[in-house]
């Protein structure tokens, strides 16, 4: 946090995320043929596309998830993907949410969200259950701090794990497609915390379907096909004032369900 | 009928070979404690190795594992008894016993653990590794506690099978249950101290089997 804060008093405000000219391939497969990427601070940016398209690809190189086969990335003006840097320190300052929660199953939704404080962060029990529970109160679920993930519905899972990477004070969270897991009526409470936290000025950048809460919240959109981005702007410019026949087609597709 | 009880459940002999059949009990229960504790550990710590998949190392580790279930186990007591030696390396018979079975228990166990660590979904490493978990930190906390949960009804059953291997240090003149009711058997000319045996492995064993029971369900837990 300090970093942004004495960037901002300076005048200068790096880009949180900074990811030039991507490419990954799998094999023989390439699945991003070039992608770049820039994310300011405290912006929420959308990334949709068809499955396959790379758009989560793209997000996991961000993290090095997965090492992208050329490309830089940066996070607050360090670039990461050189040699020698340590992945472990940068990774915590960026926060990751799955699609399928990955909550660990032999601890308490405290326990999730307190291990990395422990280990990482190496802040003493008390500390670190301190941070938990502010966390946990910030998704609602302060109350099922003690509960397992298997007593939770998906819904309070995913928001376990948001917990889990918000506790850390990342300075930008990662969504991948986090409410593809959700039966439709739990979807609700997952993006009423996205919300929350985008109020709070949490920087983000979101995979995920859910079109109308791009449309209300996103800072900018951008549209994926293909393993590069063919459209992007801001919500307005994407969904109404669409320039590409593949976006149109997109969301012709999407917006029917 | 009366031939058979006087052989097999003749309460003289019991009486005066019970204190040296309670002797080998403990000495079974001794080595077979220490086989579990040091089989399992080493178990676990080449499991732990192999996850880095350093590949000499691996290749070393799976060498030794396969060696180890291949070779029936007596056979590794009796060259390890009798051929080091020539080696210039000897322990004694319980020393060896101990060692031998720990060594297969730890290859049986390594197999279940790596099983259990590769069946691991990669969500979970990659949910631990994005918070800046380190691998062998993700490892430890969070993969291998789950591995373990998941191995426990695999890893007791082959637990006691090889513990039950104790008797085969009666080969190498350790003092333990079964080479006392031979000794009792040959001085008395009576079946009996072999019941006493019997009883004897049925008091280390069953407990064993109900602590597997006990451990099974209460490390199950609701996915």
């Amino acid at each position: 946090m300090s970093d942004t804060d004495t960037g901002r008093a300076t005048g200068r405000r790096d880009p949180v995320v900074e990811a030039l000219d991507i490419h990954k391939s799998f094999g023989d497969l390439e699945v991003l043929k070039g992608v770049s990427l820039t994310v300011d601070p405290q912006e929420l940016v959308f990334i949709i596309g068809p499955s396959g398209s790379g758009k989560s690809t793209m997000l996991r190189c961000c993290n090095l998830l997965e090492q992208p086969t050329s490309g830089i990335v940066r996070i607050t003006g360090e670039e990461i993907t050189a040699k020698g840097v340590d992945i472990n320190l940068v990774r915590q300052r960026i926060g990751m949410v799955f699609q399928s929660f990955n909550l660990y199953p032999h601890m308490s939704a405290i326990g999730n969200v307190t291990l990395a404080l422990r280990r990482v962060q190496k802040m003493d029990a008390a500390a670190a259950e301190a941070k938990a529970h502010e966390a946990l109160s910030k998704v609602g679920l302060d109350h099922k701090a003690q509960s397992y993930p298997s007593e939770l519905s998906g819904g309070q899972q995913q928001r376990v794990a948001i917990a889990r990477a918000i506790a850390m004070e990342p300075e930008v969270v990662l969504f991948d497609e986090p409410t593809s897991a959700l039966d439709p009526e739990l979807v609700g409470s997952v993006l009423e915390v996205m919300r929350d936290l985008r109020e709070s000025g949490m920087t983000m950048v979101v995979v995920s379907h859910e079109m109308r809460f791009a449309e209300q919240a996103a800072d900018r959109v951008i549209f994926m096909d293909g393993g590069v981005i063919v459209e992007e702007g801001t919500p307005q410019q994407v969904f109404r004032d669409t320039q590409h026949e593949r976006t149109r087609s997109f969301l012709a597709r999407v917006t029917d369900h | 009928m009366d031939a058979f009880l006087d052989q097999f459940f003749n309460a003289e002999v019991m009486l005066r070979y019970l204190p040296d059949i309670i002797d080998g009990l403990w000495v079974t229960l001794g080595l077979a404690l220490a086989v579990i504790v040091t089989g399992i550990a080493l178990g676990l710590l080449l499991a732990f190795i192999r996850a880095f998949q350093v590949r000499g190392v691996n290749f070393l580790i799976i060498l030794f594992i396969d060696l180890f279930r291949a070779l029936p186990p007596l056979v590794i007591i009796i060259v390890g008894y009798f051929g080091l030696p020539y080696i210039g390396i000897q322990f004694s018979g319980f020393a060896i016993s101990w060692i031998c079975l720990s060594l297969v228990l730890a290859a049986f166990a390594e197999e279940i653990f790596w099983a259990g660590i590769t069946s691991v979904h990669k969500g979970q490493w990659e949910a631990a590794r994005s918070t800046g978990l380190s691998f062998s930190e993700t490892l430890g906390y969070v993969v291998i506690p789950q591995a373990i949960r998941m191995t426990i009804p695999p890893l007791t059953n082959r637990t006691i099978a090889i513990t039950k291997n104790t008797a085969l240090a009666s080969v190498v003149a350790v003092q333990e249950m079964l080479t006392v009711a031979q000794t009792s058997l040959a001085y008395a000319a009576n079946t009996s101290p072999l019941t006493l045996a019997a009883i004897g492995y049925l008091l280390v064993f069953f407990p064993l089997v109900l602590l597997s029971r006990w451990i099974e369900t209460r490390f199950a837990w609701k996915r």
